[in-house]
């Protein structure tokens, strides 16, 4: 069907790991592509001739695909769309699926013609730095930002909620192994001969790392029959585990390392009940980090075109995949690495023009087979500029002088649609680094490699710097044995293959080719070698400010392919070796992850507890609105049954709730409150420090208020706490202190005084607590006790009793928050729900109703008892009128330090309540208490609204409590609340912070 | 990352305890205002030491025993535990007597 478009010209007619049996249809940009299973996105748009994927983060110039790779700086495509949207994915790193959906980044309208190429042309003038030099301080950066941020930019993000769940496992083990290719998987062999228990984690589909780019010979066999056999002994092998698409990314302490396993990332969507991605925490004994290296490129003028790629990656592509990324080929090597590129692709058919090597002397050993296959060498030469502005067309070479500053002889220009540059190998010390390791430079290879360890992290084959075949199959080797000695395992034997390999001529260092035209260091962030020079110029000479100030390194590749050459660039420019210039510090995640798997399971309801009282169901299905109040879904208040959820009907409801209670009896739902069961015979003593009044003559069968401090003297929590025998006390405290007070407590009772014989338990969720209130509460209690005495005498204020309701055994306290007459009663949770109901229907006869939290709350502000918003951790027992609860006879936490000069300044704001002139005015708690709202700024504050009812059915006005300097309540009655972010001021009238029934007699009689 | 060796439940995740702060300060008798420095110290003042230090930790998601934690606060390696009248720094050197 629509043949024309699949042909995939560029694929070879056999050879590579793809199923050439199992075509899958892709579209990238819409149109629509076939390629093989086996294939990664990019090597897909390779075969079929897609060379132009992407624009260029700054400049916005035709970008290609430049690895083949988690390393790719440059291919970066937004995968799927819709819910699954994910930007800048790496098109060398995304296994092909069914239907695969993929479009390039940063460029509008498309990708041939892209309006914010012209900054390519403005390229002159876009240095390190230009927007902040150019911009910031200028009136309307505000302005400019939009436009500066949106034309240099990478993908966009989806606004629709991921759909996908993501898993997280904890996992042990003896030796952990990072990086499946031959060292890892030599070390996997025999470590798992050797007894440990072996985890072996690869980000790669399969096995095999860099051996399945090459076309090595193991023991006269290709190399996919070695790793094929070893992975059926492994496979068989209890003790270890094998995980595939599954890539580490940090390395934390205790020798932690986390990976994320792609679980349905190669399909087009999970199956069901199949996770995307699992976070595996691994904590392993030992870890062998095999994580190989990383191919440079070489830093010269336009070396960004579509067609130029790494040597190992255009080697990959043929070798792997089965794909030409090109017709004709220019090889640019300073190492022997480029020639293995050129063989590769020679004997692929594709035409190979010449191999350009910095170096003045060939290896020998390749002469033999460049002759075979009529490759020219030209030995110490260079590309010096690139040409073809969609995609490379050809090449300008020259000779390099002895200094390598200059360009000797006349340069000559070939075409080639293929340039395969290699600048030599950089050892993936990434993880080595996260473990607390400095990496140190060897010239040898001229690349940093690990140095001294941290932990128990020992780096093998290509990642400690050795790139022959042979080594990495014997440091795996080695490394395990080493491991499994230190286990006290028995060492096991190995038979290394034998390879096909040549011996490794040095390296010679080539940074940079002398020349004009763009030279990009950076690819993904368009760092120029210019912008290292500006850098160094300009002072910013640190490897860290280098890095800041140009953002090299800075993108989603972090700088795999470019971090080391400009650093080199920098050392160059102040004539210093390398490893005194140094590296930026390597940190997780080593590559790009979601932040799916990090969270979990614990978003949306899992993220937070939900608190439920044992009535809540009852509530449900009674009209109440619940609101939050921390972790606890609370009733804030109860809508009839006729009645819509509306803020006039919120009112009603309320004021109802209010006069019910103030009028007849109320009940309402108190199980948030935090209760802690407090045994041993040295309680009383305790209470007496914790608790700022005394508690050693409270009796049995009473309940006493008290506020606690902290020891730095200000108030940290109130509440009752009752004695229910000689060695019994229950306290209670504020819902949102519960879990501190308890923690408080235990710091006290095992750390500054474990001589004392006291235990705390928290009995929060034990008990069901619910407050009967009103002047007609003893009718419906005495109803509910018919066998007890409930008068004034027997039961009286601050009484407590230990019942049966029903045969359920409850506790009930004579305490009061509302300031009516009130008997807060405590069962069993399971019986929460049956005791409230009957109550209610108990107290029937009385119109009683239930009531929420913002009705408790009006009539708390009514009866001026403080709260949360009072104790807000910066008030004084004396600022909130309660210092008559001060002993002065005992040391109680707090007692030093409450004495300080500042605690007992007696200016200090101090509690009042407030009344709006107007008498109708809804003061926002949280509003600033002035003297006049018309003075310009900087106006004296005076105080603060902390709580406020919008309406006191009782007094018929709004009232709200509040703070105000102690000099000012002396001198004046009225005073402004201001609340600029709402442009509100109202002013107030200064009075008793008790509003109504200032001598209590309500709750005594 | 850590792991805790709680002195009453073994060796558990650091995810179990919550970080309670310095374990080297006393708290110092009320007293007149002779000792309002110790107070001020104990109240405020903590090091930020490099290297070796005792700090408190709970294990709130478990026993709820406070664990007194022996760290280098270079490389987070936990060197000792134990009850909080504990001298870890001595019990390091081998030199704590059995009771």
């Amino acid at each position: 069907m629509f043949r024309f478009q699949s042909r995939q010209q560029q694929r070879l007619d056999d050879g590579g790991q793809i199923n050439r049996l199992a075509p899958i249809n892709f579209t990238f940009d819409g149109k629509k592509f076939i390629g093989f299973e086996g294939d990664t996105l990019a090597s897909a748009l390779l075969a079929n001739g897609v060379r132009l994927v992407g624009r260029s983060f700054k400049y916005h110039r035709p970008r290609g695909i430049y690895s083949a790779g988690i390393e790719e700086p440059n291919a970066l495509v937004a995968l799927r769309s819709g819910d699954r949207h994910e930007p800048n994915t790496r098109a060398t790193a995304i296994e092909l699926f069914p239907g695969l959906e993929a479009k390039s980044q940063n460029r509008w309208p498309n990708l041939l013609l892209d309006y914010l190429q012209i900054n390519n042309l403005l390229s002159p003038f876009l240095s390190a730095g230009f927007y902040y030099k150019t911009f910031m301080g200028l009136p309307g950066w505000h302005f400019y930002e939009y436009f500066i941020r949106k034309a240099a930019g990478m993908g966009d993000g989806t606004k629709f909620k991921d759909p996908d769940k993501y898993d997280k496992k904890h996992v042990h083990c003896d030796i952990l192994i990072v990086g499946g290719g031959p060292t890892g998987i030599s070390a996997a062999v025999t470590a798992g001969r050797a007894g440990a228990r072996v985890i072996l984690v690869d980000n790669h589909p399969k096995l095999g790392g860099q051996l399945n780019g090459e076309r090595y010979f193991l023991d006269k066999k290709p190399a996919h029959r070695w790793i094929e056999q070893c992975v059926e002994e492994l496979d068989g092998l209890e003790n270890v585990t094998i995980a595939t698409r599954t890539s580490a990314f940090g390395y934390y302490d205790s020798d932690v390392v986390n990976a994320i396993e792609s679980v349905s990332d190669h399909l087009p969507e999970p199956l069901d009940y199949q996770c995307r991605q699992r976070l595996w925490q691994i904590r392993a004994k030992k870890v062998i980090l095999a994580t190989g290296a990383t191919e440079r490129p070489i830093v010269f003028s336009n070396n960004d075109r579509p067609g130029i790629m790494l040597a190992s990656a255009a080697r990959r592509y043929v070798n792997q995949y089965a794909v030409k990324p090109g017709k004709k080929a220019v090889i640019f090597t300073n190492n022997d690495d480029g020639y293995k590129t050129a063989f590769d692709l020679a004997r692929s058919g594709i035409e190979v023009v010449a191999v350009v090597d910095s170096r003045k002397n060939i290896p020998e050993h390749f002469e033999k087979e460049l002759n075979e296959k009529d490759i020219e060498v030209i030995a110490s030469s260079v590309v010096i500029d690139t040409y073809g502005y969609f995609g490379l067309n050809s090449v300008k070479i020259g000779t390099l002088s002895h200094d390598g500053k200059t360009i000797e002889s006349n340069p000559y220009i070939v075409s080639a649609d293929l340039l395969a540059v290699s600048g030599g190998w950089s050892p993936n010390v990434h993880l080595y680094c996260h473990s607390g390791g400095k990496p140190v430079y060897n010239d040898s290879i001229e690349a940093f490699v690990p140095g001294e360890l941290s932990q128990n992290g020992h780096s093998a084959g290509a990642s400690r710097g050795s790139f022959s075949l042979t080594d990495c199959l014997q440091e795996g080797h080695n490394i395990a044995n080493t491991m499994a000695k230190a286990l006290n395992l028995e060492v096991a034997e190995q038979i290394i293959p034998e390879t096909n390999e040549n011996t490794i001529v040095p390296i010679e260092a080539l940074w940079r080719v002398p020349g004009k035209g763009k030279k990009f260091v950076d690819l993904q962030d368009d760092v120029t070698e210019s912008d290292i020079t500006l850098a160094h110029r300009e002072g910013y000479v640190s490897v860290e400010h280098l890095k800041r100030y140009t953002t090299l390194g800075m993108g989603t590749d972090q700088g795999k392919t470019s971090n080391l050459n400009g650093q080199a660039i920098m050392a160059q420019e102040k004539a210093e070796p390398i490893e005194k210039i140094g590296t930026t510090t390597f940190r997780p995640p080593y590559t790009p992850i979601a932040l799916g798997p990090l969270a979990g399971r614990d978003i949306g309801l899992s993220y937070k507890h939900t608190r439920r009282s044992a009535m809540h169901n009852w509530h449900k299905q009674h009209g109440a609105i619940f609101v939050e109040a921390g972790q606890w879904l609370r009733p804030q208040y109860y809508l009839n049954e006729m009645e819509q959820p509306s803020k006039e009907n919120m009112d009603k409801a309320i004021s109802r709730e209010v006069q019910t209670v103030r009028t007849s009896v109320g009940l309402v739902d108190v199980s948030t409150l935090g209760k802690i069961d407090i045994q041993g015979k040295d309680s009383a003593e305790f209470l007496n420090r914790v608790y700022t009044n005394g508690w050693t003559k409270l009796p049995i069968g009473k309940a006493r208020y008290g506020i606690m401090l902290r020891e730095d003297g200000l108030v940290f929590d109130d509440g009752t706490t009752s004695r229910l025998d000689e060695c019994h006390y229950f306290m209670t405290t504020t819902t949102s202190n519960a879990a501190a007070v308890l923690s408080h407590m235990e710091y006290y009772l095992q750390v500054q005084w474990p001589e004392l014989d006291v235990k705390v338990t928290s009995v929060t969720e034990q008990w069901a607590a619910m407050a009967l209130a009103g002047p007609k509460s003893r009718n419906v209690l005495s109803k509910l006790l018919p066998t007890i005495n409930v008068d004034n005498e027997s039961f009286p204020f601050m009484g407590v009793r230990e019942v049966d309701i029903e045969g359920v055994p409850a506790r009930i306290f004579r305490i009061s928050f509302s300031g009516e007459l009130s008997y807060e009663i405590n069962v069993p949770a399971d019986f929460g729900e049956f005791i409230w109901q009957r109550i209610l229907e108990v107290g029937k006869a009385y119109s009683i109703r239930p009531y929420g939290t913002e009705a408790m709350g009006i009539m708390r502000i009514e009866k001026g008892h403080v709260a949360g918003p009072e104790l807000d951790g910066r008030t004084t027992a004396t600022d909130l009128g309660l210092q008559k609860l001060l002993s002065s006879k005992k040391d109680f936490i707090g007692s030093k330090m409450m004495h300080r000069e500042g605690l007992k300044d007696e200016n200090r704001p101090t509690l009042v309540g407030l009344v709006p002139v107007d008498k109708k005015s809804r003061v926002k708690s949280g509003a600033i208490l002035v003297k006049d709202p018309t003075l310009a700024p900087p106006v004296p504050k005076l105080g603060h609204v902390s709580s406020s009812a919008y309406l006191s059915p009782t007094l018929g006005h709004p009232i709200s409590l509040g703070f105000v300097s102690g000099d000012i309540i002396e001198t004046t009655k009225k005073i402004w609340a201001v609340s600029p972010l709402h442009n509100e001021s109202h002013e107030l009238e200064i009075t008793d912070p008790v509003f109504y029934d200032q001598k209590s007699e309500r709750l005594h009689d | 990352m850590l792991i805790i060796h709680c002195p009453l439940c073994g060796p558990r995740d650091h995810a179990e305890f919550t970080y309670i702060g310095d374990a080297t300060k006393n708290r110092p008798e009320n007293g007149d205002s002779s000792n309002d420095h110790a107070w001020y110290d104990f109240v405020y003042l903590r090091d930020n030491p490099k290297g070796l230090h005792e700090e408190l930790w709970q294990h709130s998601f478990g026993c709820r025993c406070f664990v007194k934690v022996l760290r280098n606060t270079l490389t987070h390696e936990i060197i000792a535990t134990g009850m909080p009248k504990d001298n870890l720094i001595l019990k390091e050197k081998g030199l704590e007597l059995s009771v």
